[in-house]
């Protein structure tokens, strides 16, 4: 832990991290100039000129960092970049989930919200993008906020790599914009969740060795002797994401100038690879990475240590052990060997265990101190996050059962159990982790109001329940549809009559993603209020009044 | 040569798993760390507003 020569200077910004991140920059200038004047085809033209206004905007911005004569405090932790991270994290959140209530109207209405003419408001460019903006805008931005504010308080040491970790913020986020405007355009190497193509795969990778140098600087330079568990889940997020994104991503693109690329893989070996790293997005992006989130933040909004640190170490190895097998329940009934499909199934019902473990180690936090649900929505809110973690984690081994997922796979019943792990417990998380961290990082006493949380929790629970309900049973029931035979050994139902059949199920669920959505917009005022050190006096004065001690 | 690498790779890859998670397990519940749990478990709680810069 004795800080050497290079890192002391990389740290207070002086540095190896302005080299790196000018470095970064003339290169990704040279080359975003070089591409947008020999643009094979439009769209890398686009995105060319894109890199080359990001890379002129990032230069500016370093310049002016410099000429500010800023030097960075080793005596403070870097929050600034966490309040940026805050900020995003909403923006994207609001984004997301509008667009997912567009493309469920889409669903719903089908000729009402159809434009021939204009091609980018199709379901098919529409759809990624509101995957990518929930799954990695909105969660990648609270991923990457919240373990720099963990790390730097855990460790008791401010964040390593001076400006670096500005670099990992604002590349993390060049990723979306240049993600989402491709999806748009219609530039898409069409494997899910892993749309984005060769060259934004490259710049992600940039950064995200970047994010990981940051995590891993930090850890070497702490005080504390013990690295908390929440920082575990946060590195094992990190490194698997890094190790899945390189791998399935690995493509060779039809020139150095064209937007267009095939993947090193074909046939089954490539749809193995798509849902190794599929699944593992889920268990490691969507689940290691905001366990971490549970470690931290419900400990600390209810001020009692987690329930069991032992529990934690084995729910950390066993999650990690047992969850990167499980990928091939996703290619149940294909030309993949069957035993490869027999043992995705087995690792995923064998990761009941650790899934239920860490829900209990959530809940259990709380004994002893049950009564602050009642009086802090926030708690609650992650309370309910955790709840809906142990529902979705039963329904997901169950699904990948061979016989139950003859019924639910290509049904909407994936799509419900989906919502029910990213509404319930992604959303509900980071809700929590987001009312937590805005009265902590702009030194608040309080949030602006609790009633406008209660509200928050109200309307987007009844919102999460109409989506899944409403597609348990339409998927069940498309299900049924498909495999009803008569008694001449016909099919019962024609493909366009189950859609018909799922009209009404449709609408419900475009319902509950508008609750969702409005949910959302009632926490961006309430955070934006809070942020500018507002507070709602009437409803404070009227609780004082109520319980002697305030619920924090 | 397939048949040799693949079998060491499996089998190997089974047991050295194990026995990794059978460590894991030992250092886990080995009632010696619970002193040292007892301590981590407080960290997030304990924390301080600026950084230990000894």
């Amino acid at each position: 832990m004795a800080e050497n020569g290079t890192r002391a200077s990389a740290a207070t910004g002086t540095g190896g991290d302005i080299m790196f991140i000018a470095a970064v920059l003339v290169v990704g200038a040279i080359w975003s100039l070089f591409t947008a004047a020999r643009a094979g085809d439009p769209l890398m033209g686009a995105h060319a000129m894109m890199f080359l206004a990001a890379t002129a905007l990032g230069a500016f911005a370093l310049v002016s960092h410099l000429s500010s004569g800023f030097k960075s405090d080793q005596s403070s932790y870097e929050f600034g970049v966490v309040k940026a991270g805050v900020f995003a994290s909403v923006f994207w959140g609001i984004a997301g989930f509008l667009v997912g209530v567009i493309i469920a109207g889409q669903l719903a209405f089908p000729n009402l919200l159809y434009f021939p003419e204009l091609p980018w408001t199709s379901f098919g460019r529409l759809r990624p993008l509101h995957t990518s903006a929930v799954i990695f805008a909105f969660g990648g931005n609270v991923l990457i906020a919240t373990s720099f504010y963990v790390v730097q308080r855990t460790c008791r040491a401010r964040l390593w790599g001076g400006l670096t970790p500005w670099f990992v913020f604002w590349g993390y986020n060049l990723f979306i914009v240049i993600a989402a405007t491709g999806y748009l355009m219609g530039i898409t190497q069409s494997k899910e969740y892993a749309e984005p193509e060769w060259y934004a795969d490259l710049w992600l990778t940039i950064v995200w060795v970047a994010y990981l140098l940051v995590f891993l600087g930090t850890l070497m330079k702490r005080k504390e002797p013990h690295i908390y568990v929440a920082n575990w889940f946060y590195l094992a997020f990190i490194v698997t994401i890094a190790m899945l994104h390189i791998v399935n991503n690995l493509a060779v693109p039809v020139s150095l100038t064209s937007s267009k690329s095939y993947s090193l893989f074909a046939g089954v070996q490539d749809a193995l690879t798509q849902w190794w790293y599929g699944h593992n997005a889920v268990g490691f992006f969507l689940t290691a990475g905001f366990l971490a989130i549970m470690y931290y933040f419900i400990p600390k909004q209810a001020d009692r240590p987690v329930y069991s640190y032992r529990l934690s170490i084995v729910h950390f190895w066993s999650l990690i052990f047992i969850y990167i097998w499980a990928g091939p329940h996703h290619l149940h009934y294909t030309a993949l060997p069957e035993w490869a499909q027999t043992l995705g199934m087995t690792f995923s019902i064998m990761l009941w265990m650790p899934s239920w473990g860490g829900m209990i180690n959530g809940l259990m936090t709380l004994s002893g101190a049950w009564d602050k649900l009642r009086t802090d929505p926030v708690l609650r809110m992650m309370v309910v996050s955790v709840a809906f973690y142990g529902m979705s984690t039963f329904e997901g081994p169950l699904m990948s059962i061979r016989a139950v997922n003859s019924l639910s796979h290509y049904t909407d019943w994936t799509i419900g159990h989906v919502h029910s792990g990213a509404l319930g417990w992604v959303g509900y998380i980071s809700f929590g982790a987001l009312y937590c961290l805005v009265p902590w990082l702009w030194k608040r006493k309080e949030l602006y109001s609790r009633v406008l949380v209660e509200w928050h929790f109200w309307i987007s629970t009844i919102g999460i329940l109409l989506y899944i309900t409403s597609m348990w049973v339409s998927g069940i029931m498309q299900g049924l549809m498909w495999r009803a035979y008569n008694e001449f050994g016909f099919l019962e139902f024609s493909f366009v009559e189950t859609v018909e059949a799922m009209h009404p199920y449709y609408i419900i669920r475009m319902l509950g993603g508008l609750l969702f959505l409005i949910g959302a917009f009632i926490m961006a005022y309430n955070l934006w209020r809070t942020a500018r050190g507002d507070v709602r006096e009437s409803e404070y004065a009227r609780d004082a009044g109520l319980v002697a001690a305030p619920a924090e | 040569m397939y048949e040799t690498l693949s079998s060491f790779a499996q089998t190997g890859g089974l047991l050295l798993f194990v026995l990794a998670f059978v460590l894991v397990l030992i250092y886990a519940l080995n009632p010696r760390n619970q002193k040292n749990f007892d301590k981590a478990k407080q960290i997030p709680l304990n924390d301080e507003d600026e950084p230990d810069v000894r």
